[in-house]
C-alpha cells in the first residue's frame, strides 16, 4: 500500500465562544505526497489557515481540534505526544507564516532565531548550527550571508524576510512545508522570484508543500493540486489545471470570474455576490445556496462529496464541464 | 550619539538652573530660618550678628546670585543646622538611602519578575488570583502601616530582625555597606522589604500584563512552530521583550525611591537622606534642603540617562534609529 506523505480526514477545528461554537473547520481532507504542491484557496474566514495551524497542533484556545485523522508518513499527529509533536514541528513539518514583519522576534538578531531552531533539534555546537544557518540564507539567495546573519529582522527588506522565514522552514530539510499566505505582504516582482524559488526547492528536495492562499492566480502559477475551502470545507479539489480550466463548483467558478482578466480591461470586475456567511450562524445545507444562482430545494440538505479521490466537489447542480474561457 | 549625549547635557544644565530657581524662592518663601535657630529671647544684637554672617539681609536676588556663583565651583554652601558644607552632610547620608533602594529595587525584580510570569502564564487559575489579590495588597495598603505591621511581626512577636536603625556597617571595595557585615545585613531586610512591596506590586502587574499581551503575538506562535521549546519562549523571546516596559517604569521609579523613602526611613530611623530633609525642612536648614533637591534632580537626570541607553540595548530598532 502506498502512504502518502501527509493524509488528513475529517479535521474539524472548532472554536467554544460565549455565543455558540464556531466551527471553523468543519470535515477536511487532504491528500498530499512528497514532491506536491497542494493551493488551499479560499476567502478570509474560510478556515484554511486554521486548518494549517490545526495540522501543526498550534490552535490557539479556545480552538481546539475536536475530530479527524492526521496522518504524516503514516504516524497519527493527534495522538502524538506534546513532546513528539515538539520535535516534529520545524524539524520535520516547517510553516512560513503571512507577514514576516510580525513572526520573526523584533529583539533577537536574524542568526539567534535560526540557531535556536537548529539547536531546538539537533545536538549540534554552536558554531556548527550557525554555519547551517548561513548556508540556509546563502541557498535562498540572500547576500552576504556571512553579514547579514547578525541582522535584525527591521534591517531586511519584506521580501528579504520571507526568504529568511523561507531559509529558516528549510534548515531542516523537512518533509512537508506549509505555508500561510507567504507572498501576499510582497510586491508582484519578488513574488514571483519567490514561487520560482520554492517550486524548484520543492522538486529538488523531494518535500511536500501545502500552499495557503486567497490568490487563485498564484495558485495556478505554482501548484499541482488545489483545494477550495469555503465556510470550513473544501467544496472542490483537484488537479490544478483541471480545476482551474474546468471549475465544477459555483464558487470556484465564482473566484476564478472575480480575476482580474486581460480582455474585460476597462469592465467592472465580477464579484460574488454576498458574503461569507457568520462562522456563527451558517445556512442550513449548502453554506454557499444564499450566494449562488444555481441554488435549488435540494440544496436545504448538505451536499456530499461527489467525484472520484483525484477530482471531487460537493455541489447538487454542478457547472457542466466547459472551459471558463470557452 | 556623541550628539545625543550632548544635547542631553545642555538640557540637564537649563533643567538644574530652572529648579534651582524654583526651589531657592521655595525656600525663601516658607519661613525665616532665625525663628528656628535662635532662641527666643536672643538679643537683638546676636539676632543681627546672625543675619548678617548667614547673609540674610542681602537682598534675594544677590543671595541668589551668590549661591550660584558659589554652587558652580561646587560650595552649596553651610548647613545651617549642622554648620558643616551642605553637600558634604548629604553625601554622608546618601550611600544608606542608594542602598535600602538599590536592594529594594533587587528584591522587586528577583520575587516581582517570576510572580509575574506565574500569573501571567497561567490567566484565570487560582495561582494567578491569589498573585493578583496579593499584589493588590501591596498597592493599596498604605505604605509605613506595612513598615508598623513589619515591625509587629518580625521584631517584636518573632524577635528575629532589628527594628531599627542600620547596624555595623564594613567596606566592600572602598564603599561602606551594610552588605559587609551579618549585624548590617539584618538590619537592612526590613526596611528594604518595607520600600520592595509596592514595588514588587508594580513589577508582579507589569511582567504579566506584558506576559499576557506578548504570549498571543505572532513571533510566539512561530517560535512554536519552530518547535521551539515553551522554556526557552518564555525565557528569551517573551522576556527580552518585556524588558523594555519594566526597565522604563523602574527607571522613574528608581528616583523617586530615592526622593520619597522618607517614610521608610522615619519607621525604620534609617540613617538616610531622606530622613535628613524631613529635618532639615522643618529646621528651616535652607542650604540642605537646595542642594538635596538639586541633588535628587541631577540623579534623574542621571537615571533618565542611563534608561535610554538601556532601550537601545534592549531594543535593536531604537538603536538603528539613534545612529
Amino acid at each position: 500500500m502506498s502512504e502518502h506523505l501527509l493524509e488528513v480526514r475529517g479535521l474539524r477545528t472548532w472554536f467554544e465562544t460565549p455565543k455558540g461554537t464556531v466551527k471553523a473547520v468543519d470535515g477536511v481532507d487532504l491528500t498530499l505526497n512528497r514532491g506536491e504542491i497542494l493551493g488551499l484557496v479560499g476567502e478570509s474566514g474560510s478556515g484554511k489557515s486554521i486548518t494549517g495551524f490545526s495540522l501543526l497542533g498550534l490552535v490557539d484556545p479556545p480552538g481546539k481540534v475536536v475530530e479527524g485523522d492526521i496522518r504524516f508518513q503514516g504516524e497519527d499527529l493527534r495522538a502524538a505526544s506534546a513532546r513528539r509533536q515538539r520535535a516534529l514541528r520545524g524539524n520535520r513539518i516547517a510553516m512560513i507564516f503571512q507577514d514576516p514583519m510580525m513572526t520573526l522576534n523584533p529583539v533577537l538578531r536574524i542568526g539567534t532565531q535560526m540557531i535556536e531552531t537548529v539547536q531546538a533539534h539537533e545536538k549540534v555546537s554552536k558554531s556548527e548550527a550557525r554555519r547551517r544557518a548561513r548556508d540556509a540564507l546563502g541557498m535562498v539567495g540572500i547576500p552576504h550571508p556571512e553579514e547579514r546573519i547578525d541582522a535584525y529582522p527591521h534591517e531586511f527588506s519584506g521580501g528579504m524576510r520571507q526568504r529568511v522565514a523561507i531559509a529558516i522552514a528549510l534548515l531542516h530539510k523537512p518533509d512537508l512545508i506549509i505555508a500561510d499566505e507567504p507572498t501576499t505582504a510582497l510586491d508582484v516582482t519578488i513574488q514571483s522570484q519567490i514561487l520560482s524559488e520554492v517550486q524548484s526547492l520543492t522538486r529538488d528536495l523531494g518535500m511536500g508543500l501545502i500552499w495557503i492562499s486567497h490568490d487563485l492566480g498564484v495558485v495556478g502559477q505554482l501548484a499541482n493540486k488545489v483545494a477550495v475551502m469555503y465556510a470550513g470545507r473544501i467544496v472542490e479539489r483537484g488537479a490544478v489545471d483541471d480545476v482551474l480550466d474546468r471549475p465544477r463548483h459555483p464558487y470556484t467558478r465564482g473566484l476564478l470570474d472575480s480575476l482580474p482578466m486581460e480582455n474585460d480591461r476597462g469592465q467592472p470586475l465580477r464579484q460574488i455576490p454576498g458574503n461569507a456567511p457568520p462562522p456563527l450562524n451558517r445556512p442550513e445545507g449548502c453554506p454557499f445556496r444564499p450566494r449562488c444562482a444555481r441554488a435549488s430545494e435540494a440544496c436545504l440538505a448538505e451536499p456530499a462529496e461527489t467525484g472520484t479521490a483525484a477530482r471531487a466537489w460537493r455541489c447538487f447542480h454542478p457547472l457542466e464541464q466547459t472551459g471558463v474561457f470557452a | 550619539m556623541t550628539v545625543f549625549i550632548l544635547r542631553r547635557v545642555l538640557q540637564a544644565i537649563l533643567v538644574l538652573a530652572i529648579t534651582s530657581l524654583v526651589v531657592f524662592l521655595g525656600v525663601y518663601a516658607i519661613g525665616d530660618p532665625l525663628e528656628i535657630l535662635l532662641p527666643a529671647d536672643a538679643s537683638m544684637a546676636e539676632r543681627a550678628q546672625v543675619t548678617a554672617s548667614l547673609h540674610l539681609d542681602d537682598p534675594l536676588a544677590l543671595q541668589y546670585w551668590n549661591f550660584i556663583v558659589q554652587a558652580l565651583q561646587g560650595n552649596f554652601g553651610r548647613s545651617f543646622v549642622f554648620n558643616r558644607p551642605a553637600l558634604e552632610v548629604i553625601f554622608e547620608r546618601l550611600p544608606a538611602t542608594l542602598e535600602l533602594v538599590t536592594t529594594s529595587l533587587i528584591l522587586s525584580l528577583i520575587i516581582g519578575i517570576p510572580l509575574g510570569f506565574l500569573a501571567g502564564t497561567r490567566p484565570r487559575t487560582v495561582t494567578d488570583e491569589t498573585i493578583m489579590t496579593g499584589s493588590i495588597l501591596g498597592f493599596s495598603l498604605p505604605n509605613f502601616w506595612q513598615g508598623m505591621m513589619l515591625i509587629m511581626i518580625f521584631s517584636v512577636w518573632l524577635g528575629w530582625l532589628p527594628s531599627t536603625g542600620r547596624g555595623d556597617t564594613g567596606t566592600i571595595l572602598g564603599v561602606r555597606t551594610s552588605y559587609a557585615t551579618w549585624d548590617g545585613f539584618v538590619h537592612l531586610l526590613l526596611p528594604a522589604t518595607n520600600l520592595a512591596l509596592a514595588q514588587i506590586a508594580l513589577v508582579i502587574r507589569l511582567t504579566r500584563t506584558g506576559v499576557q499581551e506578548t504570549m498571543p503575538l505572532d513571533f510566539v506562535k512561530y517560535a512554536r512552530a519552530r518547535g521551539i521549546s515553551e522554556r526557552r519562549i518564555l525565557s528569551v523571546h517573551v522576556f527580552k521583550t518585556i524588558l523594555i516596559p519594566i526597565v522604563t517604569v523602574l527607571g522613574i521609579e528608581f528616583g523617586s525611591l530615592i526622593a520619597f523613602a522618607v517614610v521608610t526611613e522615619t519607621i525604620f530611623a534609617w540613617p538616610g537622606v531622606g530622613k535628613l530633609i524631613i529635618d532639615s525642612i522643618n529646621m528651616l536648614d535652607r542650604p540642605i534642603v537646595v542642594a538635596y533637591i538639586l541633588v535628587i534632580v541631577s540623579m534623574f537626570i542621571v537615571i533618565n540617562l542611563v534608561v535610554d541607553v538601556l532601550y537601545s540595548l534592549l531594543d535593536p530598532r531604537i538603536r538603528s534609529r539613534a545612529s
